[in-house]
C-alpha cells in the first residue's frame, strides 16, 4: 500500500475487501477548461519535474504536439487541432490528454495482477508498478488509450493525478503550474459548480454547445473537461463521445470468469460421478480368453 | 487381467511427442489460468512470480503449438470421420453406461477421440493466433487496441474449450481401462484392441500375418 493515509475503493484481481477503515472521503476532480488553455505545455513540464520523468527528445514533425504521444515518460501531452467550425471560423483546439481517472476504470477491471491497479476512495486510479506483471491487459480495458508499457522495465505507466501530492493535501503538479488557471483541482462537487459558471460564460459569448465532459459511460471521471463544443468531443483529438469499457472486455472479465470456473469444475465432477456410478470400461475377460 | 498378446499402438517417437505436448500444455494451462482469474493467481508462484508467468507463458504456448502440430501430422490420417463413426455415435448412451453391444467396427480412434483431435487442433491454432496478437512486449504493440480486445476474448474462450478437452481426454483414458499403457509402454492387449477398436485390430493383425 503505497499511500497509507488513503482508503482504497477497489484493487485489481482482488475478491476480498480493500483497506477502508476511514469514514467519508471527499471525491476529488481535476477540471481542464479547454477555453482557457493557451497550449504552453507548462503542465507537461511540471508533470516531468514532479514525477522525475525525462522523455527522449523527439523530432519536429510539423505540428505543435511534442512529444507526439503519451509514453511511459510522458503522462500528459497537449494535443493540438485546427478545426473549422460554423461560419468558416478557424478554431485552435488544445486538449491536455492523460488519464481520466474513471469511476468505473476499465484498466482495473482487465488487470490480472492483484493490487497492481488501485482506485482510491477519493476517485484517483493509480498503477502500483511493483505489482505490475507487464501483460498489457490494462491497454485493452482503457476506453481512452492511456496506459503505456515501458520498454525499459516492461511495466505500465500513466498519470497518477499526483496521488502522492493529493494524499498530503496538495493539488496535482500540472494544476499548480498552469499559468492561465485552465486547470483547477478540488472536490468533484466544487469542480462541477466551477464548470457551470464557465459554461454559462461561454454560452453568453456565443458557444451555444459549451458543456462539461464527465462521461456517464465510465461512471463519470475524475478528470473533466470544459469544452466549448461539448456536442462534438471528437473534434478534440478524438475524445470519445460516449466512452465505455469495450463489450469484449466486459464479456472476458465478466460472465466468462465464473462460467468457465463452473464449466471446468463440472467437467471434473461429472467424470468422478460417472466413474463411481458406471464403473470402468473394460475389455471383457471372455474376449481375453478367446485368444 | 491376463496379459494376452500385446499390440503396439504408439512407437517411442509418438509417445515422446505426446508427452512433450502434455507437459507444455499443462504448464501453459497453469500459467494461463493464473492470469485468467484471481482465484488462480497463486499458480504464478510455480513459475517464479507473476511477471515470470507472463514472460514464460507465450514461449511455453509456442512450444506446445509446434509439438502439437507435429503430433497432429502423425495422427491426421487416423482421424478422418467415417460412416462407422457416425453409427457408433448413435450408441453413445449405452457406451457411457458400459452396456454397448454390436457396435460398428471402429478404427484406431472412435468419434469421441476424433472430435477431441479436431477441437484441440482448432483451439490451439486460435490460441496461437490470438496469443501472438496479445504477446507483450514483442507483438502486441503492432496491433490496434480493438484487435487486442477481440484476441484476449478468443484466447480465453479457446483455452477454456482446450482445457475441457484435456479433462475429458484424461478421464476417458482412465475410464477405458488398459488405455494409459498405450502412451506409457506403447502397447495394448489384443483383447483391448478387439473390444475398443476392432477395425484397427484387424488391420494390424492382417499386416502382421
Amino acid at each position: 500500500m503505497a499511500l497509507q493515509s488513503l482508503d482504497i475503493k477497489a484493487r485489481s484481481a482482488t475478491t476480498t475487501p480493500s483497506p477502508s477503515v476511514r469514514g467519508e472521503t471527499v471525491e476529488v476532480a481535476k477540471l481542464i477548461d479547454i477555453s482557457r488553455c493557451i497550449g504552453c505545455k507548462a503542465c507537461q513540464v511540471a508533470c516531468m519535474e514532479w514525477n522525475d520523468l525525462r522523455d527522449e527528445v523527439g523530432v519536429n514533425v510539423g505540428v505543435y504536439d511534442n512529444p507526439r504521444d503519451l509514453t511511459d515518460q510522458s503522462w500528459t501531452v497537449m494535443r493540438f487541432d485546427e478545426v473549422e467550425t460554423e461560419g468558416g471560423r478557424l478554431e485552435w483546439l488544445i486538449r491536455k490528454d492523460g488519464c481520466m481517472h474513471c469511476a468505473d476504470p476499465g484498466c482495473l477491471k482487465a488487470c490480472p495482477a492483484p493490487g497492481a491497479i488501485v482506485q482510491y476512495n477519493n476517485g484517483i486510479v493509480d498503477f502500483h508498478e511493483e505489482h505490475c506483471i507487464g501483460c498489457g491487459y490494462c491497454i485493452t480495458g482503457c476506453p481512452f488509450n492511456i496506459p503505456r508499457i515501458s520498454k525499459k522495465d516492461g511495466k505500465a505507466y500513466k498519470c497518477t493525478l499526483c496521488s502522492d501530492r493529493v494524499a498530503v493535501g496538495m493539488e496535482p503538479a500540472c494544476v499548480k503550474t498552469c499559468p492561465t488557471g485552465a486547470i483547477v483541482f478540488g472536490s468533484k462537487e466544487d469542480m462541477i459548480h466551477h464548470a457551470e459558471a464557465r459554461i454559462t460564460d461561454l454560452k453568453e459569448r456565443g458557444f451555444q454547445n459549451a458543456g462539461l465532459y464527465d462521461p456517464k459511460g465510465v461512471g463519470g471521471t475524475h478528470v473533466m473537461y470544459v469544452l466549448n463544443h461539448a456536442d462534438k468531443p471528437e473534434m478534440y483529438a478524438g475524445l470519445p463521445n460516449d466512452p465505455g469499457i469495450s463489450p469484449m472486455v466486459s464479456l472476458w472479465k465478466g460472465i466468462t470468469k465464473p462460467l468457465m470456473n463452473f464449466g471446468l469444475g463440472m467437467a471434473v465432477l461429472v467424470g468422478l460421478f460417472h466413474y463411481v456410478t458406471q464403473g470402468p470400461n473394460e475389455a471383457k475377460e471372455e474376449e481375453e480368453e478367446k485368444q | 487381467m491376463s496379459q494376452g498378446k500385446l499390440i503396439e499402438r504408439y512407437n517411442a517417437s509418438e509417445r515422446a511427442n505426446h508427452w512433450f505436448v502434455a507437459i507444455t500444455f499443462i504448464l501453459a494451462a497453469l500459467s494461463g489460468l493464473a492470469l485468467f482469474h484471481p482465484a488462480y493467481f497463486w499458480l504464478t508462484n510455480l513459475f517464479g512470480s507473476g511477471t515470470w508467468a507472463r514472460i514464460l507463458h507465450p514461449f511455453i504456448g509456442a512450444l506446445m503449438f509446434l509439438s502439437f502440430i507435429a503430433m497432429a501430422i502423425r495422427f491426421w490420417k487416423h482421424n478422418r470421420i467415417t460412416d462407422a463413426d457416425r453409427q457408433w455415435a448413435k450408441h453413445m448412451t449405452d457406451i457411457l453406461q458400459n452396456k454397448a453391444k454390436n457396435l460398428p467396427e471402429i478404427g484406431k480412434y472412435n468419434l469421441g477421440q476424433k472430435y477431441l483431435f479436431w477441437t484441440l487442433l482448432a483451439t490451439i491454432i486460435l490460441m496461437l493466433i490470438s496469443g501472438i496478437v496479445i504477446w507483450q512486449p514483442w507483438f502486441a504493440p503492432l496491433f490496434p487496441i480493438s484487435l487486442l480486445r477481440i484476441a484476449v476474448l478468443v484466447h480465453a474462450l479457446s483455452a477454456f474449450i482446450a482445457i475441457l478437452c484435456l479433462i475429458v481426454h484424461i478421464y476417458a483414458s482412465y475410464w477405458t481401462r488398459g488405455s494409459i499403457r498405450a502412451m506409457t509402454r506403447g502397447t495394448v492387449t489384443a483383447a483391448w484392441a478387439r473390444h475398443h477398436h476392432p477395425a484397427w485390430y484387424k488391420e494390424v493383425a492382417n499386416k502382421n500375418r
